[in-house]
């Protein structure tokens, strides 16, 4: 058991935010954006810097000993990022730039495969980087793109599921908890489902993996894809988990040096998964980062932590609902939910709410959250958002509760 | 006018409150409509032209208080002004919020509520909010038949 683990054994948020460098020197900040971009454990920017002080050199390249150093170090990060997905091996695990990246990657080399008129099914809840690429491949392709509609709640309308797949859907792309509403998607019934109709199913879990490592083939999907920034790890680095097979089926995305097997003049041949998917230099140091935010995270004690997290939800929803006017997003408490609170609160802005919380030491996001069919279909312009994080605690919310009051006498 | 330290001054929240020239003209010479990409907010602009100057804006803005009272102000002043005045304005108020450089002695005495906008300037991600109204009127008056040419900022007949 490493020092970390013994540190944060007891999951006290007390004593993670003491982990995390930029938490520790700023004690009056009250970080609550945890959804657009969590902090960075002290094990992620170590292992950045020993890397780059020790082993930097490129990967899959050199025979010196440096080399070696590093190639042994990018293959140790897959190895552990295999592990926090349970995937059944390493070459499953595909280094990107992001989980953008990753889901542009399925959209471009799954969608490959696909044929005029075959049909993908995604979300009204899907944050753009989910969204966009599919859009792109109807109009390259001719795919017939789905939305299954949101209840007013937030849940996908999971109902709809058997009209809203058709006879011919080969892929459902969809959020596994969504960055605004904090809904979690009925993972057993979509893949149920598409297993029926023997469709693949791709989940965004840019939102799910600061919560917790999960579990890729207890949920039965075929693609998970994630950000390495919003689970305590460093920025420029994303994965995508993909069945072997699916994987070896599928044309590379990019073209470049590492994704061969060979060149000529005339021709060019594919190198297997992962390494067709990874043309030119990885993210090395980003993955070694990734991979030691990973390992920490590998040993918290999750249940204490979830706890926490979803009382701090509680504690947060309550307050909201007393304040007059104000409109929540998204799922009851009650609901098993991520600990992501989005509000309205008619007449004011949420640029205008955030910035007068930044003079209280509060860190949210107001904006569309790059979710604008969502909002849209929720019926708002845009909103303001608190998520939560293992990091956060009581006063943090009661922060926000207090500063929302002296926001309103502010703005009016 | 001067500028407080606050970003939200009362000027601010009378001007978005007041909101001068909301609403929708008859017959537009030119018409725009901008999103500011970060947070969906929308202008949407119309000017009507005599010869080469502004006779009469619109405009229905769905945004922030910075927003609304960027729109407000150009309700309360665009009219009188050519498009290259409005190039002039658009500018000086570029240059104040990104360089902390002062708006032009004319320009201040002629349309101060441009001040309450310098605490905007310690805040780049607001920067739009402020300038989208302006760029919308650009825009508008680029598109309209009969754009001005006559250049520096020349006080509008009241």
């Amino acid at each position: 058991m490493g020092a970390s683990t013994l540190l944060t054994g007891c999951g006290d948020a007390n004593t993670l935010r003491a982990e995390f460098p930029l938490l520790a020197a700023a004690p009056e900040l009250h970080y609550l954006d945890s959804a657009a971009t969590s902090q960075i454990h002290r094990s992620a920017l170590d292992a950045v810097l020993h890397h780059e002080t020790t082993s930097r050199a490129n990967v899959a390249r050199g025979t010196y000993r440096l080399a070696e150093a590093a190639d042994l170090a990018f293959e140790n990060a897959r190895r552990t990022t295999a592990r926090f997905l349970n995937a059944t091996s390493a070459d499953e695990i595909v280094f990107t730039s992001g989980a953008t990246a990753s889901l542009n990657l399925v959209a471009h080399a799954f969608g490959n495969t696909l044929q005029a008129g075959d049909r993908v099914l995604i979300s009204v809840a899907e944050h753009h980087s989910n969204f966009v690429p599919w859009q792109m491949l109807r109009d390259r392709i001719g795919i017939e793109l789905a939305l299954i509609p949101v209840r007013a709640d937030g849940q996908l309308d999971l109902a709809r599921l058997p009209e809203l797949m058709g006879s011919r859907c080969r892929l459902l792309a969809l959020t596994h908890c969504s960055n605004v509403t904090g809904a979690r998607t009925d993972v057993a019934a979509v893949v149920a489902a598409a297993r029926q109709a023997g469709a693949r199913v791709l989940l965004d879990g840019a939102q799910a993996v600061q919560h917790g490592p999960q579990d890729v083939r207890a949920l039965g999907v075929d693609f998970y894809a994630f950000s390495g920034h919003k689970c305590f790890g460093p920025g420029g680095i994303g994965v995508l988990w993909g069945r072997h097979e699916l994987l070896a089926a599928m044309p590379p995305f990019l073209g470049g040096g590492g994704m061969i097997g060979g060149v000529t003049p005339a021709l060019s041949t594919w190198a297997p998964p992962p390494q067709r998917f990874e043309a030119g230099t990885p993210p090395i140091a980003q993955a070694i980062g990734l991979a030691a935010a990973l390992e920490w995270m590998l040993g918290l004690p999750w249940p204490q932590i979830h706890a926490r997290e979803d009382s701090l939800c509680r504690q947060l929803i309550e307050g909201l609902r007393a304040i007059s006017d104000l409109r929540l997003l998204g799922p009851d408490a009650a609901v098993s939910r991520a600990p992501i609170i989005s509000f309205e609160m008619p007449g004011l802005h949420p640029h205008d709410i955030c910035q007068v919380l930044d003079t209280h030491g509060l860190a949210l996001r107001g904006g569309h959250h790059c979710a604008q069919p969502l909002l849209a279909a929720l019926g708002v312009e845009s909103c303001s958002r608190a998520s939560i994080a293992l990091y956060n605690d009581a006063a943090d919310i009661e922060a926000l509760l207090s500063a929302l009051d002296a926001a309103r006498r502010e703005l009016t | 006018m001067s500028a407080g330290d606050s970003l939200y001054q009362e000027a601010i929240k009378q001007f978005a409150q007041a909101a001068h020239g909301h609403g929708q003209l008859a017959q537009a010479a030119g018409e725009a409509r901008l999103d500011n990409r970060l947070c969906g907010d929308r202008v949407r602009m119309q000017v009507a032209l005599a010869a080469d100057t502004i006779s009469a804006v619109a405009h229905e803005t769905r945004g922030c208080l910075l927003c609304r009272a960027a729109a407000s102000s150009i309700g309360m002043h665009a009219p009188g002004q050519d498009h290259a005045g409005i190039v002039a304005v658009t500018q000086a108020l570029q240059a104040m919020l990104e360089n902390g450089s002062p708006l032009p002695a004319s320009l201040a005495a002629h349309w101060p509520e441009l001040a309450m906008f310098e605490p905007a300037r310690a805040h780049p991600s607001r920067h739009k909010c402020v300038l989208l109204p302006f760029q919308a009127l650009r825009e508008a008056l680029e598109k309209s038949t009969a754009a001005g040419t006559s250049g520096a900022f020349a006080a509008p007949a009241r």
